[in-house]
C-alpha cells in the first residue's frame, strides 16, 4: 500500500466513522438512557428497522425528509412505550421481551414497508465542510449529515442533563436503587416507562438515518444489527452519553474497514472485515468484564449485572 | 395450570392479527383460515409444517437447556450455520467411508462445532464474566461472517454462480424422507423429537437435571452445596449448541444439499420463541415447534392466495411472543389475587368460628 493509498484509506475510514457511526450514536444514546433507568431494551433493533421504514414511508408521502425523521421517532416512541409498560408488569424479563419486540418490530416494518421498496423518498440534507479543499476525497469525507450534528449536541446535552438536572438525578437514582427513589416519593416504574419510550424515540430517529441518508433507501436488509450492538456499545461507553459519541465513531470506523479497504482495491476477506465491529465489542467486553464483579459505572438495577 | 398463558396468548395474538389485517382492509378472517389451512389443513401442509418444525426443535433446545441453568442464550443461529458448514465440508476431506458412516461423522462434527461455539459462550460467562446474552449474539454474528467468508471464498464451489455454495453433497449422502409416498418429512424430525425426549429425561429425571434446577434457581445455594456450577452451566451450553449444530447438519444433508446462504433464515431466532413458549420444557418444545413451524409454513399460501407479504408470519410470531410474556405476568398476578382472596375468605371464616 503506497502513501497515496494510505491517505485514501484513512479518509475513507474517517468518513465511514461519521457516516456509519451516526445511527450507532442515536441508538446508543437511546439505549444509554434506558439502561440508566435500570432496564435493557434489546428490542431497539426492531425499533430501528421500524423507524427506518416509517421514516422512509412518511418522507415519501409527505415529501419532507424531516417529517419522516419525526415520524420515525414517533414510531420508536410507541414501541418503546410498549416495552416500558409490559416490562412494568411483575416478573416480565426485559431481555426476553426485547427479543419479542425485535420480531414484532421487524415484522411490522417488513409488512407495511413492502409498498415502499420501489419509490424514491427525499433524502436528508448534509453540510459540506470540505469546500476549502480541492481534493475530492476530502470533500466527500467532510460531507456530513445534519443528523450527526444533532446527535453530537444531544450527547452533550444528555451528558450535562444526567449530571446536573433534577430529572437526570431522578433517572439515575431509579436505575441505581429504585427503593430509595420510591422512598423519596418518585415512581420508579413511571420513570422507567418514560426513559424506555424516549430511548425508543432516539432509536427510531437512528433508523430514519439509515433509510433517509446512508445507505439511503428502504429494503429488508437495511439494518445489520446496529440495535443489538448498541447494547454492547453502551457497556463499552460505561453508561456515559459523551463516551457513547466516541464509541459510536469507533464502531463506525470498524464497520467501515471493509468498504475502506475496497476503496484502495483490497476486496478479499470482505465478509471477515464486516465482523470487525462484533470482534471489537467482544474484545472490549472481555477486557473489561470480570466474574463476581459488576462493571464500574453500571446502574445497580440493571439485570445485566445480576 | 402451566399451559394457560400459552393458550391465552395464542387466542389474543390471533385476535390482534385479525384486527391488524382488518384495519388495513385486508381479508382478515380469510387470512386466519389460510394460516390454519397452510399449517394443518392437509397432509401436504402437515408435512411442510413438520419439515420446518424439525430444526426449530433443535434450535429451541439451544435456548432451553442453558435456560434451565439460568442463562439466556440467543446465538443458536451461529451454531446452526457453522454446524451445517462443518457437515457440508467434512465429506470433502473424509472420502472412502460408506455413506452411513460418513453421515454419522457429519452429524458428530456438526454437533462438535455447534457445541464448541455455544460452550465457548458458557465458558466466557463463567470464567470471564461476559454477559451470555450479548456474548452469544456477538458470537452468532461472528459465526455468520465467518460462514459467509468461507462459503464465498475458500470453500466456494466454482460452479455455483448465482448462489455461492460449498461443493454439493454426493447423492448417496442425502438423507431421504421418512417415507417417500405417505410421509414426506426428512429424518431430522425424528432427530428433533428424540433430542427433545432425551433432554426431557436429562432435566426432569436425572440427578444432573436436579442439580441444574438448583443452579438455575439460586447459584449461591448451588455453590454452598458444592455443586460444580461452572461445569454444569458449560455442559448445558455444549449440549444446546450440539443440538443447534445438528439442525444445521440436517438442513444441509436433507434439504439444501450444500452449505449456502439459505441456512441463515432465522431458525435460531424462531427457536428462541419456541423455547419461551414452551417455558423451556423440552417436551412442550415439540408441540410449540410444530405450532411455530405451522405458522411459517402457511406463509407461502398467504402470499399466493391473498398477496400478503411473507413478513405476515413474522408479525404473527412477534405478536405471539409479546402476548406470551405479557400473559405470563398477568396470569401470575391473577393467581396471586386468587390466593389473597382465599386467604381473606379463610380469615373471615375463622372469625365466624370465633364468634360462634
Amino acid at each position: 500500500m503506497g502513501d497515496l493509498d494510505l491517505v485514501t484509506f484513512l479518509l475513507a475510514l474517517l468518513a465511514g466513522a461519521v457516516r456509519v457511526g451516526t445511527p450507532f450514536l442515536f441508538v446508543s444514546l437511546g439505549e444509554c438512557l434506558t439502561e440508566k433507568s435500570g432496564r435493557i431494551n434489546l428490542g431497539l433493533e426492531g425499533i430501528l428497522v421500524a423507524g427506518a421504514m416509517t421514516g422512509y414511508a412518511v418522507a415519501y408521502l409527505s415529501g419532507s425528509a424531516w417529517t419522516g425523521v419525526l415520524a420515525a421517532g414517533g414510531a420508536g416512541l410507541l414501541l418503546g412505550l410498549l416495552h416500558g409498560i409490559v416490562c412494568s408488569l411483575p416478573r416480565v424479563n426485559d431481555i426476553a421481551f426485547g427479543i419479542a419486540l425485535m420480531l414484532l418490530g421487524t415484522g411490522l416494518a417488513f409488512f407495511l414497508g413492502k409498498a415502499f421498496i420501489q419509490p424514491q423518498a427525499p433524502m436528508l440534507p448534509s453540510i459540506s465542510l470540505g469546500a476549502w479543499s480541492d481534493d475530492g476525497r476530502v470533500r466527500s469525507a467532510l460531507n456530513i449529515n445534519m443528523l450527526f450534528f444533532i446527535g453530537v449536541a444531544l450527547a452533550i446535552f444528555l451528558h450535562w442533563g444526567l449530571r446536573s438536572t433534577r430529572w437526570g438525578l431522578v433517572l439515575r437514582l431509579v436505575g441505581d436503587h429504585s427503593e430509595s427513589a420510591q422512598a423519596l416519593g418518585y415512581r420508579p416504574l413511571r420513570v422507567r416507562v418514560m426513559a424506555t419510550a424516549v430511548g425508543g424515540f432516539l432509536a427510531g430517529v437512528g433508523g430514519s438515518y439509515l433509510s433517509l441518508y446512508y445507505p439511503g433507501s428502504w429494503n429488508e436488509g437495511l439494518s445489520s444489527g446496529q440495535g443489538l450492538m448498541a447494547v454492547a456499545l453502551v457497556i463499552f461507553a460505561r453508561w456515559q452519553p459523551l463516551n457513547c459519541l466516541w464509541a459510536s465513531m469507533v464502531f463506525g470506523a470498524a464497520g467501515a474497514i471493509g468498504p475502506a479497504l475496497q476503496s484502495v482495491g483490497i476486496s478479499s476477506g470482505y465478509y471477515l472485515y464486516s465482523a470487525a465491529p462484533y470482534i471489537l465489542t467482544m474484545a472490549v467486553m472481555l477486557a473489561t468484564c470480570r466474574p463476581n464483579r459488576t462493571l464500574t459505572g453500571a446502574p445497580g438495577e440493571l439485570s445485566l449485572n445480576r | 395450570m402451566p399451559g394457560l398463558p400459552t393458550v391465552l396468548s395464542i387466542i389474543s395474538s390471533f385476535a390482534l392479527f385479525v384486527l391488524f389485517l382488518a384495519f388495513q382492509g385486508k381479508p382478515a378472517f380469510e387470512a386466519l383460515a389460510l394460516v390454519f389451512e397452510g399449517a394443518f389443513g392437509s397432509s401436504f401442509a402437515w408435512e411442510n409444517t413438520l419439515q420446518r418444525a424439525a430444526p426449530l426443535m433443535l434450535t429451541a433446545l439451544c435456548v432451553a437447556l442453558p435456560a434451565r441453568a439460568g442463562l439466556i442464550i440467543i446465538g443458536g443461529e451461529g451454531a446452526l450455520v457453522l454446524g451445517g458448514l462443518a457437515a457440508a465440508t467434512l465429506p470433502l476431506w473424509l472420502t472412502g467411508l460408506p455413506p452411513l458412516a460418513t453421515l454419522i461423522a457429519m452429524g458428530m462434527v456438526a454437533m462438535l462445532v455447534g457445541g464448541f461455539w455455544i460452550g465457548l459462550n458458557g465458558w466466557l460467562r463463567q470464567k470471564r464474566g461476559l454477559n451470555e446474552t450479548i456474548g452469544s449474539l456477538l458470537l452468532s454474528y461472528i459465526a455468520i461472517a465467518l460462514f459467509n467468508h468461507l462459503v464465498e471464498g475458500p470453500l466456494r464451489d466454482p460452479s455455483s454462480l448465482n448462489k455461492p455454495s460449498t461443493v454439493g453433497l454426493d447423492y448417496s449422502l442425502m438423507i431421504g424422507m421418512i417415507s417417500e409416498d405417505s410421509f414426506r418429512v426428512h429424518w431430522g424430525l425424528v432427530a428433533g423429537i428424540v433430542a427433545c425426549v432425551l433432554a426431557y429425561v436429562l432435566v426432569r429425571h436425572s440427578v444432573k437435571g436436579f442439580a441444574l434446577d438448583v443452579v438455575g434457581g439460586n447459584v449461591r445455594t448451588a455453590r454452598m452445596l458444592g455443586l460444580p456450577v461452572n461445569r454444569l452451566v458449560i455442559l448445558t451450553c455444549v449440549l444446546g449448541g450440539a443440538a443447534a449444530g445438528l439442525a444445521g447438519m440436517y438442513e444441509v444433508s436433507a434439504v439444501q444439499g450444500s452449505a449456502n446462504a439459505s441456512l441463515i433464515v432465522g431458525y435460531g431466532i424462531s427457536g428462541i420463541l419456541v423455547s419461551f413458549a414452551a417455558r423451556h420444557n423440552p417436551l412442550a418444545i415439540i408441540v410449540c415447534a410444530t405450532l411455530v413451524g405451522g405458522i411459517e409454513a402457511s406463509g407461502s399460501l398467504l402470499q399466493r392466495r391473498l398477496d400478503l407479504p411473507d413478513a405476515t408470519t413474522l408479525i404473527l410470531q412477534g405478536l405471539l411472543f409479546t402476548n406470551l410474556l405479557a400473559w405470563e405476568a398477568l396470569v401470575g398476578r391473577i393467581t396471586q389475587w386468587r390466593i389473597r382472596l382465599e386467604e381473606h375468605a379463610n380469615k373471615s371464616k375463622g372469625a365466624e368460628v370465633q364468634h360462634g
